[in-house]
């Protein structure tokens, strides 16, 4: 475990050991319903929620990481405890997930700043121990680069969409992916908020605190209006699907990657086995037995039981299947085709 | 299906050569935490199989006599209950290099169609030129040219996988697929662990695919020379430098030709490049962390030919050193156009006529569906 003083926790408030320091401080959670002393830790709390649901970054009173007066610090501690607590107490799971990510993007801040600071050796080092403690990776320095295996690399950025994450479009030598502090904490950024979720989540939730009854009110009716609810608003499939639909309506060849991305698809929009066959019915290889079998196994209900998913968007461009239209607005995956995201508050 | 006399001609072949190479059949390391799985001659697949050693194996070759024998490179901790109640450990990287997705021009002058109603054999890809009918399977008989350009592959693939993915030499193993091709294994490195999603990112990254012009020097706004890859960088950059620049002297000039050309343009030079200079992996091979690989030492029943360790690639000549099937001569009628060569001696090309030849070229042919016993 890392041996942190405030100042890091300041910047870090969600590694082990930060509710330690409130706890050492004395205050039991109630106190802070009504003691004046108090109220700015509240607000900055309160502040701190507020800003993150609106997609913003929370901007701590840390000048450049270092803040000389130390109860700025356990502000800064306290106030993320606290908003913490305050999420508990509405229960209300976006703003457990926008909280989670605007710290997340916060402590990002910090760990490339503190990546980047070819002078203090110090500061690299604590940031490198954090993402290996975190998260498993080892990243090692090198002049102006971090290397890290590239099989960590791997794990990491396949769930990006960017091709810019893509292997082929990194640095690779050795083993190693080289990267700039930026890139190296945008590697771990999703395992950083899910981090933080995941701390939030295991936090134990408290009785009400007498006095901020007022604030979890406010908090749960943003919560509320941002929970954003999705309407179909055209049951068209998206260009790919139609376009393998139409191949294998002209009888001719749709690849072996073509047929998985249509099964898939109509898999997951409910249609059953026997609605799907029929359609690969004047495929040139058409066999009725070999298709049921291959969607059968493709719902899940043969072989390993693995319901298998519909390919990403990036996964059918690379196989040539991918014919986007302006419709599509920038959905990564085609079941996402036409889903329009409703706001709650418009 | 075949004729039950040349099924029973092949697997008197195969079982001669098992029961006589036992020394030349192995059981990978690790062979308990191993998924093992046959295809007898005219059957299906048996899979889920665990065995012990080299005893056991050797029993299951000699009691079944497979038509093909298949190893997982997956380790699982209960290799023979089904799929999802293995429990997957990890899996050696694999690789298949084939000759067929080479786009080899040599490949029109040793392919043939065979019709599947009647047999007829033409050079007619898509229908039968005696019945018509379209169910048509091709065949080839690899040419050393083919074999050649594989190896060029091999080799492509062992550069990427000792200078960019830190894969130690001695842990990379080349063998000849018995057919067609290479299989190439590497053990023990960073990447055993890793699933098929990132396994098929790598498969990416080996194929040279799904770059962007940025990778590689080339900006949408703001463009600058400095930025294009020089010739002896390292990884993709450095290869692809040599592969469009030729040389020093003449990267220069070619930068100011690629700016003038402008981005999009440029994403086609990458684009044609991958098709250059990628290494021609089948990507489903390596992306499959569940696969069962045909066994080293066993027999291709696609060729009568042994999936052979090559110890030294450059020289490996597969028709002589992945033959070993017997020179005991037997009487079949051969139908096949192309002219081939094994064991240092040259055969047909025939026109349907009742030939006697050594029983590795028998088998060669009927595996091929060139011949028939007669």
């Amino acid at each position: 475990m890392l041996e942190l003083g405030t100042d890091e926790f300041a910047k870090y408030p969600f590694l082990e050991g930060a509710g330690k320091i409130l706890k050492d401080k004395g205050f039991p959670l109630s106190q802070f319903g009504n003691d004046p002393d108090l109220k700015p830790v509240v607000e900055k709390a309160v502040h701190r929620l507020k800003v993150s649901t609106k997609g913003g970054i929370y901007k701590s009173e840390i000048i450049d990481g270092q803040a000389s007066k130390s109860f700025i610090l356990e502000k800064e501690i306290f106030s993320f405890l606290l908003a913490i607590v305050l999420i508990k107490l509405t229960g209300m799971h976006t703003l457990k997930k926008r909280f989670a990510l605007a710290e997340a993007r916060r402590a990002e801040n910090h760990l490339e700043k503190d990546l980047g600071k070819a002078s203090d050796k110090s500061k690299v080092d604590l940031a490198i121990r954090i993402i290996y403690d975190l998260f498993n990776i080892e990243v090692v320095k090198e002049n102006d680069f971090f290397k890290i295996p590239v099989s960590d690399y791997l794990k990491h950025s396949v769930d990006f969409h960017e091709r810019e994450w893509k292997l082929i479009n990194r640095h690779v030598e050795d083993g190693k992916v080289l990267l700039t502090p930026d890139k190296t904490v945008r590697l771990i950024r999703k395992e950083l908020s899910t981090y933080i979720i995941s701390k939030i989540s295991n936090a134990p939730t408290p009785p009400m605190i007498s006095g901020l009854e007022k604030i979890v009110s406010e908090l749960t009716s943003i919560g509320r209006d941002l929970t954003p609810s999705y309407t179909v608003i055209t049951g068209e499939h998206p260009p790919c699907i139609k376009h393998a639909i139409e191949i294998l309506e002209k009888g001719e060849n749709l690849p072996h990657s073509g047929r998985f991305m249509l099964a898939t698809f109509l898999l997951a929009k409910g249609q059953s086995v026997q609605q799907i066959a029929p359609l690969f019915k004047n495929a040139p290889d058409y066999n009725e037995r070999v298709t049921l079998y291959q969607l059968n196994h493709l719902a899940g209900t043969y072989g390993s039981g693995t319901q298998y998913s519909c390919p990403s968007c990036e996964k059918l461009k690379t196989q040539s299947l991918c014919f986007a239209t302006s419709e599509c607005d920038n959905i990564v995956n085609p079941l996402q085709f036409g889903r329009k995201k409703n706001d709650a508050r418009s | 299906m075949m004729q039950e006399a040349d099924t029973k001609f092949l697997e008197s072949s195969f079982k001669k050569y098992y029961f006589n190479h036992f020394d030349q059949i192995k059981v990978p390391d690790r062979t308990n935490e191993r998924e093992f799985g046959y295809q007898k001659f005219n059957s299906g697949m048996s899979r889920h199989i665990s065995i012990k050693d080299d005893k056991e194996l050797h029993l299951l070759l000699i009691q079944n006599i497979p038509s093909d024998i298949y190893c997982s490179n997956a380790y699982y901790s209960f290799p023979n209950l089904p799929m999802n109640e293995k429990d997957w450990r990890e899996a050696d990287l694999i690789f298949d290099i084939d000759a067929k997705d080479l786009n080899l021009p040599c490949r029109i002058d040793h392919t043939v169609s065979i019709c599947n109603e009647c047999n007829n054999i033409s050079k007619n890809s898509l229908q039968c030129t005696k019945c018509n009918s379209s169910k048509l399977e091709k065949k080839s008989l690899p040419c050393k040219n083919c074999i050649d350009a594989s190896k060029f592959e091999v080799k492509k693939l062992s550069e990427v996988l000792i200078d960019d993915l830190d894969i130690d030499k001695d842990n990379i193993h080349v063998y000849f697929s018995g057919n067609e091709g290479f299989h190439v294994y590497a053990y023990n490195s960073q990447f055993q662990h890793i699933g098929s999603r990132e396994r098929s990112e790598l498969v990416d990254y080996i194929l040279l695919r799904g770059t962007i012009p940025e990778t590689f020097g080339m900006k949408k706004f703001k463009q600058d020379r400095t930025s294009f890859p020089n010739l002896d960088e390292r990884g993709w950059r450095g290869r692809f430098a040599k592969h469009i620049f030729g040389s020093k002297s003449k990267r220069s000039k070619i930068i100011t030709e690629l700016l003038a050309n402008g981005y999009s343009s440029f994403q086609k030079t990458l684009d044609d490049a991958s098709d250059d200079i990628g290494v021609k992996i089948d990507p489903n091979v390596t992306m499959d962390i569940h696969r069962i690989f045909r066994l080293p030492g066993s027999i291709n029943s696609k060729s009568g030919l042994v999936k052979t360790h090559c110890k030294d690639l450059a020289r490996f000549d597969p028709y002589t050193e992945a033959s070993f099937l017997s020179d005991d001569s037997v009487e079949i009628i051969a139908n096949c156009p192309i002219e081939f060569k094994l064991k240092n001696k040259k055969f047909g090309p025939y026109n349907n006529e009742k030939i006697s030849v050594p029983t590795f070229a028998a088998v060669y042919m009927i595996s091929k569906k060139f011949a028939r016993i007669a």
